[in-house]
């Protein structure tokens, strides 16, 4: 039992990580309508620069900050030069536009850092571990990223629901033109807005460089997961994305853990492992496939 | 006649056919299929590296004595691509000798089709098991080591060293089941957990839970790149190292991986047929011309890249750099008449290695960076255990 609740945590933590990223992901999705790939890009770059920085400096707070700004401006930059024109496009421009950036970033990433992984340290105030449960002795920076991911969630509800600038997002995102009517800046407003997923992207990135190899190419396997948290959530909607996450990384957790274990029921131990394995690495997409058959929209519906 | 046919073939060429016309004062021409991008990238190039080494201390552009032509280009970690640029290299650029292979699925697409059309392929690091059992190829030499090898000696050396209970990991894909085959060849112990990932996984958090609560005495993983230094660092964070000793081959504990792994891969166990410790003299001369060089300690795939290049050069010596008979090119080959620098070598009736191999550990160097130290030989003349499949 205390197996399955540890399990249970675990699947929550990987929930709160694949919140980080996509709730930037969904928001500019709900609010500019745009598909962009190049997110797990920004991740990457958020890792590398705060990994520098890190190495520099020595303080990972001052990584956080270099990592978030790095990803924040060449979000924003990304947005200027290229993104802009893609809003009025088909999503398959979109996808074919943004994933050559992924490729961009990839390359200029191993022309500025070379090929070889980078490592960062665990920073020493928070390399210690809690015994949350008996004999389960948690590792502090895992609860960290659990603490800042709800942190920046209530943040985010915050900012969209209570704030002026937060109206002006959901005004332009349910009818553009009426609010560049009104007086709004919008083409600063989705800089702005783009610039605020960036900076989350990059935050998980710093954020899970302790515990990741810091490598180009880095940020298409949260790229996918982030896909499916945010399809399952609905599309553009950040409390689907809450939703979604949490449900993903807790359907992934168990699935890896209990699928081989289920297997060796009724087959000889190497065959259910790597059934069991096969089949967990399924296990999201089949939570995706049951949710998409029962409300083909995802979860929530944006702005509901 | 001799005129007439270098006269055409001279023709040929300017007419752009790409027909190779061999001739004594022409260098002959080395092809190197390998990767230099993606995660896996800095294995190619680090094998690049060191078989260019071995060519500039003979001055540049030679091997045994023998003017040679290096021509590198990058697989991208990608079968389709691998198979059409070595077809190209053989069509238009006429290479009769190739290398370079990396990862196994990329050699697979690559080497048998290389070697049935004539031209010898020496792999300085993939090696799998089809290509040293059942599709042997006189052809094809492993300079490096099979593929499942340096997992069975660290099989060998747990239960040798008396680990009774010990859990397995290792991605969900052939290289991956191979590995963890190949640990069983000769550990006897109680296997209390064996758990298959998914290739690219960034975190562990639930392996790592099912390793604290099934408590073994040792931890043997295989996980390549990015995922080893993910696992392991994630590992040291639940602070279960101490308690659960981890053991691999060297390629989760290569220099390149130690760095990125940081702190948590102190004290870690790895089985490899070389070390930069390693005590001979052609090995103290690569160690020392490697970091003149590069400015960095050689890994183990350096050395295989600077090996595979010696062992050219010594057939292409014995032969004097006449390719017009293979069959003589591969007998100088098969007798592997060069210093390597991990000691004794020598090729085995599938022309794989016979070689040591020895355990290593990770300690921190004398310039304060984490390297591996020699700690003792576990297997001496290890041979695969797919030679007996291969009838050459």
């Amino acid at each position: 039992m205390l197996f399955f609740i540890e399990q249970l945590l675990n699947g929550f933590q990987l929930g709160v990580t694949l919140l980080l990223m996509a709730s930037g992901l969904t928001l500019i999705f709900g609010i500019m309508h745009l598909i962009n790939l190049a997110h797990g890009s920004l991740f990457m770059i958020g890792a590398f620069v705060g990994a520098t920085v890190m190495a520099y400096t020595g303080s990972f707070l001052l990584a956080l900050a270099g990592g978030v700004a790095a990803s924040g401006l060449v979000g924003m930059a990304l947005e200027y030069t290229v993104l802009r024109r893609l809003y009025y496009r088909e999503h398959l421009d979109q996808v074919l536009a943004t994933f050559g950036m992924i490729l961009f970033f990839n390359e200029l990433v191993q022309i500025v850092w070379g090929r070889r992984p980078l490592g960062v340290d665990t920073p020493s105030w928070l390399s210690f571990t809690v015994e949350i449960l008996p004999g389960v002795a948690y590792p502090a920076h895992r609860l960290a990223v659990i603490a800042v991911g709800l942190l920046v969630i209530v943040g985010l509800f915050f900012l969209i629901m209570r704030t002026r600038v937060g109206m002006w997002i959901r005004a332009g995102a349910s009818i553009r033109e009426m609010i560049g009517a009104l007086g709004v800046n919008i083409n600063l407003l989705y800089t702005l807005v783009f610039g605020l997923g960036a900076c989350l992207a990059g935050l998980a990135g710093v954020m899970a460089s302790p515990l990741m190899s810091v490598q180009a190419g880095m940020g298409e396997n949260i790229l996918i997961l982030t896909f499916v948290v945010i399809v399952i959530g609905g599309i553009g909607s950040l409390r689907g994305a809450v939703v979604g996450a949490v449900l993903v990384g807790v359907a992934d957790t168990l699935g890896r853990v209990y699928f081989p274990a289920l297997f060796r029921l009724w087959a000889d131990p190497a065959t259910a492992d790597a059934a069991g394995a096969s089949l967990a690495s399924m296990t999201i997409y089949l939570v995706m496939a049951v949710v998409l058959a029962v409300r083909p929209q995802g979860l929530f519906r944006a702005h509901a | 006649m001799n005129r007439l046919t270098r006269s055409l073939g001279t023709m040929a060429v300017t007419l752009g056919l790409g027909v190779a016309t061999a001739t004594a004062a022409e260098p002959v021409k080395i092809g190197m299929v390998t990767t230099l991008s993606t995660g896996g990238g800095y294995l190619g190039e680090e094998v690049r590296d060191g078989f260019r080494l071995a060519m500039q201390q003979e001055g540049g552009d030679t091997l045994g004595g023998v003017p040679v032509e290096l021509i590198v280009e990058d697989d991208g970690r990608n079968p389709g691509q691998g198979r059409q640029i070595a077809q190209r290299m053989m069509q238009s650029e006429g290479v009769q000798i190739m290398t370079g292979s990396i990862f196994s699925n990329v050699a697979m697409a690559v080497i048998p089709q290389v070697v049935r059309e004539g031209v010898v392929f020496i792999s300085p690091n993939a090696g799998p098991s089809q290509l040293a059992g059942a599709q042997c190829h006189e052809n094809y030499f492993n300079a490096a080591w099979q593929n499942n090898d340096l997992h069975s000696a660290m099989g060998k050396y747990l239960e040798d060293e008396g680990y009774d209970n010990v859990y397995l990991l290792a991605p969900n894909y052939p290289a991956g089941r191979d590995a963890l085959t190949g640990f069983k060849r000769y550990y006897e112990g109680n296997i209390v957990g064996e758990t298959y990932t998914q290739l690219g996984q960034s975190d562990f958090a639930a392996e790592i839970s099912s390793v604290r609560e099934a408590d073994p005495d040792a931890v043997f993983f295989f996980l390549p790149g990015g995922d080893g230094v993910n696992f392991v660092r994630q590992f040291d964070d639940a602070e279960l190292t101490d308690r659960f000793p981890l053991f691999g081959a060297a390629f989760s504990f290569d220099n390149t991986l130690v760095q990125a792994v940081g702190d948590a891969a102190r004290g870690a166990f790895n089985t490899s047929q070389w070390s930069a410790d390693l005590d001979n003299e052609a090995n103290r001369q690569f160690v020392a011309a490697y970091e003149e060089e590069y400015g960095s300690k050689p890994t183990l795939y350096a050395h295989q890249g600077y090996d595979t290049a010696r062992l050219i050069g010594s057939a292409l010596r014995a032969v004097d750099g006449d390719l017009s008979d293979m069959e003589a090119f591969r007998e100088a080959l098969r007798a592997a008449d060069f210093d390597s620098t991990r000691g004794d070598f020598r090729f085995n009736t599938n022309q794989h290695p016979i070689q040591d191999i020895y355990v290593r550990e990770v300690v921190e160097g004398d310039d304060g960076k984490l390297t591996n130290r020699l700690v003792a030989k576990v297997i001496e003349d290890h041979e695969d255990a797919f030679v007996g499949e291969c009838h050459l």
